[in-house]
């Protein structure tokens, strides 16, 4: 059902107006609704969720359209935490204005893109996946000890104390009253953290839909195909790891300056692992569905808190620590995507025919297709 | 110069651990050109499995060498069950999909042993049971241990049958001939299936004696040592060319040894400027450099270039 | 005292059902998940026994009688969980916090507690940072590691005159190292080699080798237990019979079990008094066992944390963050740990630290460095 939305959507614009119109109240309200409904750690929780919208879609770029395993993507988070941190914090002293760092970060995280990108490109799918994950860890272990001979990034203490976020000089971590209504910083932070991830989502779809959009899809599919069509596979390949670590470097300033404090230990492997997973949960190169998936990743394992207490309830004590439970399900997750809905959990249409073909004639093709590839 | 042999030493020693281990990935990367990102896993459930049952088995009296061959023996069932059962379970069944998902799939079966394993064994460290006095040498300078030797020797004679078991075996000839090409054996009457299942045997065999030599050298087991083992001897086997097994060897031996000295002496060649907390990168950075400018690796003559 | 102490206990089940007093609440977070759970559940019940004793007493804020509710919550030892549940005891109207455990989890919760200026005294995390970024509201009841490594130093100077150091790139290993450093030189000892691991690594015979070439007279390690006991099994096979120091890290009953033999004679520090020479820990131990079981470390410490915050709250005759502030910071009172007052940082003034030695598989008491009530 929902599925065919966007179809009937784009063939009715007066509808489409009318659920944009509800979509935006209704995310407008969202953090209200919540609030008074489950607590101010729930908007807290949309915050982060959102802040990992915007990093699976960055992801998706390179995973999804140009179906590049990167399992090193956290690195571009980092840089970009870590450059909005250094210069906007009592470090070296130095505080330039957010809006100004948030740009400059995406920039720089976009210039690690690419030059990692440039010599590794053209390694074969799964050598790269390795690569990336080799070079995710050698960033993280810079910046962990970077203190020394010069004092960088302040070593495995982590950065403290940087610069909030601030709105025509106020600080969005403090509470503020707008129009009668009080906002608190987690609302703040929301409503600042909606905005540009509505505008991310904008970006990944004008680029999905665009030439270079195609271009990615082909090379997924192909890339001897869409090579021989006569497409620089190399550049595009290269375009789409420094979007996505433009993305991943925006995400990063944010956190920063969100939580305010980082440290090496927020970039490990394991979060790149959950970055993926949120993307091939929803279902790779599908933009909801990607969405959808960073949502769920984000809030399950809030909702894991409560089987504790489910457990004392039910068998009298906690027989499995919430906490581990966690990866456990995520790993199954990965697992079972791939196994039985490689498609994701809400995958655009066009990939799930490619994927689970109905019609036998497409299953060979497909098979044949893959064949070709391997040999 | 004594100071130089003991870091020779050191790197052997590590290196001969890394190249056990490093044989499974590239016997499975040989035959379906898979990186099988759980092999770290079984190793950690091999040394888990065999600490746990020698803990047992001393305690209840049990005479150590056959303490030691039945947690062994354990060991080796527990891991070479698992590695057919993840091979069955995870891999087969896309084994005609694109590349991407069975390393997706894979990265998930790791992420799934190291936790079923956590919550069976708990977040404690195991210890090693003092099954052995550790009798100290001094060798020109330089110490090993009764325990170290034995280690290698261990290492060496598994590795030594598993070049027969390859080379001079019918299986071992099904084998290889299933790695160069899988259709082709296949019409030659190989069974396929099989081939590959005892190939991840046999790699979790090898991991399995590696994970009881890891624990016992170094007295702990944990669920959490697989991963970033794993990805050393990872690395190991794409230095030695992936998919050869004389290259797992050597690459195994190989990374030991620049880590030894890399650790050992990166603070006195860059006059303290870098020091040995950069001695997890010289893995990633050999991983990357081999990939890029020499895909086959040392000893490899395929071309890694395709798409 | 004990009948005493009986009267109260009755006295704290019968104000459950009076309910006619006002009630204030007051944070408690620690790990209740994961690795760490128990020895969040030993603060949150260390807590408890203050908070009953105090109510038990029928307390009164400005002439009305008041009940001191403890409200626990779970940081999963997790940096951004942490500031998740510390917005959620800020909404809640929390006066002040007990916690947390970890200071990776204590310094980013500090800048959401002092935004809206809610004290916060931890139990338990020792970096210095914690209470060194300018806040009014951080406090600690633990000898920080700067205290602890200044006590390691000084005690490795008395041992040799060549001193090697090893931390595991953590915040803690590498704060504690950085103190053990400033000491040995202050000492007038040298500082022959400084050498890195990891927290994850087992292997440290390179290291170790490189640090034997230096022929130091003894061995100072900044980590935990799981690579303090390899490292000192392969310091006795390399030949190094050297004595081998460490922090709270190792000081535990599970690095003798994993290091077996070799962990005879290494010694280990901890902050705080051993529970056998805290002033009032024989009958803390009674009352805790009664009613909770074991204590593991950190329950005489929450408890009075627990004591510091109510006590400044009965004398400012306030609950109000802004009116018992400075009677937090002006706190004078002879706790189950020892006499307690704060430096104009927070810090637990003159807070003890004590050497123990592992002996015939033991750890036994072997200096008790600083603390005003040392005897």
């Amino acid at each position: 059902m929902i599925s065919i939305l966007p179809e009937r959507l784009s063939q009715n614009p007066r509808l489409a107006w009318v659920v944009f119109a509800a979509l935006g109240l209704l995310l407008a309200v969202l953090p209200f609704l919540v609030d008074a409904g489950m607590g101010r750690t729930w908007v807290r929780i949309l915050d982060f969720a959102m802040l990992y919208v915007m990093l699976a879609l960055g992801l998706n770029i390179v995973v999804g359209f140009a179906g590049l395993l990167d399992l090193g993507y956290v690195a571009f988070y980092a840089v970009g935490a870590y450059f909005y941190a250094i210069l906007a914090s009592p470090q070296f002293g130095i505080h330039l204005p957010f809006w100004a760092l948030l740009p400059m970060g995406a920039g720089v995280a976009c210039l690690f893109g690419i030059l990692l990108g440039a010599p590794t490109l053209r390694l074969r799918g799964d050598y790269l996946a390795i690569v990336t994950l080799g070079f995710g860890e050698i960033i993280r272990i810079f910046l962990n000890n970077l203190n020394a001979p010069l004092n960088i990034t302040n070593g495995p203490q982590g950065i403290n104390m940087i610069d909030p976020v601030r709105i025509a000089g106020h600080s969005l971590t403090r509470p503020i009253e707008i129009l009668g209504v009080k906002l608190s910083g987690a609302h703040g932070h929301y409503f600042l953290f909606l905005v540009l991830t509505l505008l991310v989502i904008f970006i990944a779809l004008r680029l999905q839909h665009s030439r270079i959009g195609r271009a990615w899809a082909a090379i997924r599919e192909d890339e001897v195909a869409a090579e021989a069509m006569g497409i620089n596979t190399r550049n595009l390949k290269l375009l789409a790891f420094a979007m996505g670590a433009t993305f991943g470097g925006l995400g990063g300033g944010l956190f920063a300056a969100f939580q305010g404090f980082v440290s090496p230990e927020s970039f490990g492997l394991m979060e790149s692992i959950m970055i993926l997973c949120m993307v091939v949960l929803g279902g790779m190169g599908h933009i909801p569905g990607v969405i959808l998936g960073a949502i769920l990743v984000t809030v399950l394992p809030e909702l894991l808190r409560y089987i504790g207490p489910l457990q004392q309830e039910l068998i009298g004590r906690v027989a499995v620590d919430p906490a581990d439970l966690r990866m456990l399900l995520f790993g199954l997750a990965l697992v079972a995507m791939m196994l039985f809905r490689p498609q994701g959990l809400w995958p655009s249409r066009v990939r799930a025919r490619e994927l689970r073909p109905d019609n036998p004639d497409e299953v060979r093709q497909e098979q044949e297709s893959l064949y070709d590839r391997e040999r | 110069m004594d100071v130089l042999l003991q870091q020779l030493l050191n790197g052997l020693i590590l290196g001969s651990l890394y190249a056990m281990v490093a044989l499974g990935y590239t016997m499975v990367y040989g035959i379906l050109e898979l990186i099988n990102f759980a092999h770290g896993e079984i190793v950690m459930l091999g040394a888990m499995v065999a600490v746990s049952l020698l803990t047992l088995l001393v305690g209840a009296g049990v005479p150590v060498p056959l303490a030691l061959f039945l947690a062994l023996g354990a060991a080796v069932a527990v891991c070479m069950l698992t590695g057919i059962l993840v091979e069955r379970v995870a891999y087969r069944p896309l084994r005609n999909a694109p590349r991407l998902a069975p390393l997706i799939t894979a990265i998930g079966v790791s992420i799934v042993l190291q936790n079923l394993a956590m919550i069976f064994w708990g977040r404690q460290y195991l210890s090693f049971p003092p099954v052995q006095e550790v009798q100290v040498y001094d060798w020109m300078g330089a110490t090993v241990t009764n325990v170290q030797l034995i280690i290698v020797g261990v290492a060496a004679l598994t590795m030594g049958g598993l070049l027969l078991l390859v080379n001079r075996t019918r299986l071992g000839r099904a084998m290889r001939a299933t790695a160069q090409n899988r259709e082709v054996a296949g019409l030659m009457g190989v069974d396929v299936n099989r081939v590959i299942a005892v190939t991840f045997a046999v790699g979790s065999a090898l991991a399995a004696v590696a994970g009881l030599l890891i624990a016992a050298y170094y007295g702990i087991a944990h669920y959490n040592m697989g991963f970033t083992l794993g990805l050393k001897a990872f690395s190991a086997a794409v230095l030695g060319g992936i998919g050869n097994i004389p290259g797992a060897l050597l690459g195994g031996l190989l990374l030991g040894v620049i880590e030894s000295l890399g650790a050992g002496y990166i603070g006195d060649l860059t006059g303290g400027f870098l020091g040995s907390h950069y001695q997890d990168i010289f893995a990633f950075f050999v991983l990357i450099l081999v990939l890029v400018f020499r895909p086959s690796g040392l000893l490899g003559e395929r071309v890694g270039e395709r798409a | 005292m004990k009948s005493k102490l009986l009267i109260a206990l009755v006295l704290a089940s019968m104000a459950g059902g009076v309910g006619a007093s006002e009630t204030v609440m007051i944070g408690c977070v620690a790990p209740l998940t994961g690795p760490q759970a128990h020895l969040g559940k030993d603060i949150e019940n260390g807590a408890r026994l203050a908070v009953d004793a105090i109510n038990a007493s029928q307390p009164t804020l400005g002439g009305k009688p008041v009940q001191f509710e403890l409200q626990v919550e779970d940081d999963q030892a997790d940096p951004k969980t942490a500031t998740v549940v510390a917005q959620k005891l800020v909404d809640e109207g929390a006066k002040g916090v007990i916690g947390h455990l970890n200071s990776g989890a204590s310094i980013p919760a500090s800048r959401i507690y002092a935004d809206n200026g809610i004290p916060q005294v931890s139990p338990a995390s020792t970096a210095v940072a914690y209470t060194h970024q300018g806040y009014e509201t951080t406090f600690r009841l633990m000898a920080n590691d700067s205290q602890q490594g200044k006590a390691l130093g000084q005690y490795a100077a008395k041992l040799g005159k060549r001193v090697a150091v090893v931390d595991d790139r953590t915040a803690y290993g590498q704060g504690l190292i950085d103190e053990v450093v400033k000491a040995v030189q202050a000492s007038g000892a040298e500082v022959v080699g400084r050498e890195y691991t990891t927290d994850k690594s087992t292997d440290f015979t390179a290291i170790l080798t490189s640090i034997k070439s230096k022929r130091p007279d003894v061995v100072v390690f900044g980590g935990m237990d799981p690579q303090a006991a390899p490292m000192i099994r392969q310091m006795r096979t390399l030949g190094m019979k050297i004595p081998f120091m460490g922090g709270d890290g190792m000081q535990s009953a599970e690095f003798i079990k994993l290091a077996g033999p070799a962990a005879e004679g290494v010694i280990g520090s901890s902050p705080g008094l051993p529970l056998a020479n805290m002033p009032g820990g024989a009958a803390f131990t009674k009352r805790y066992t009664e009613r909770f079981g074991k204590i593991q470390i950190y329950a005489p410490f929450s408890h009075d944390a627990a004591e510091v915050l109510i006590r400044a709250m009965l004398k400012a005759d306030s609950a109000e963050p802004e009116q018992y502030l400075p009677e937090l910071a002006k706190t004078q009172i002879d706790g189950i740990i020892g006499p307690i007052a704060f430096d104009d940082k927070g810090d637990l003034k003159d807070g003890p630290v004590t050497l123990y030695q592992v002996k015939s598989g033991k750890w036994e008491t072997l200096e008790i460095m600083g603390g005003a009530s040392a005897r």
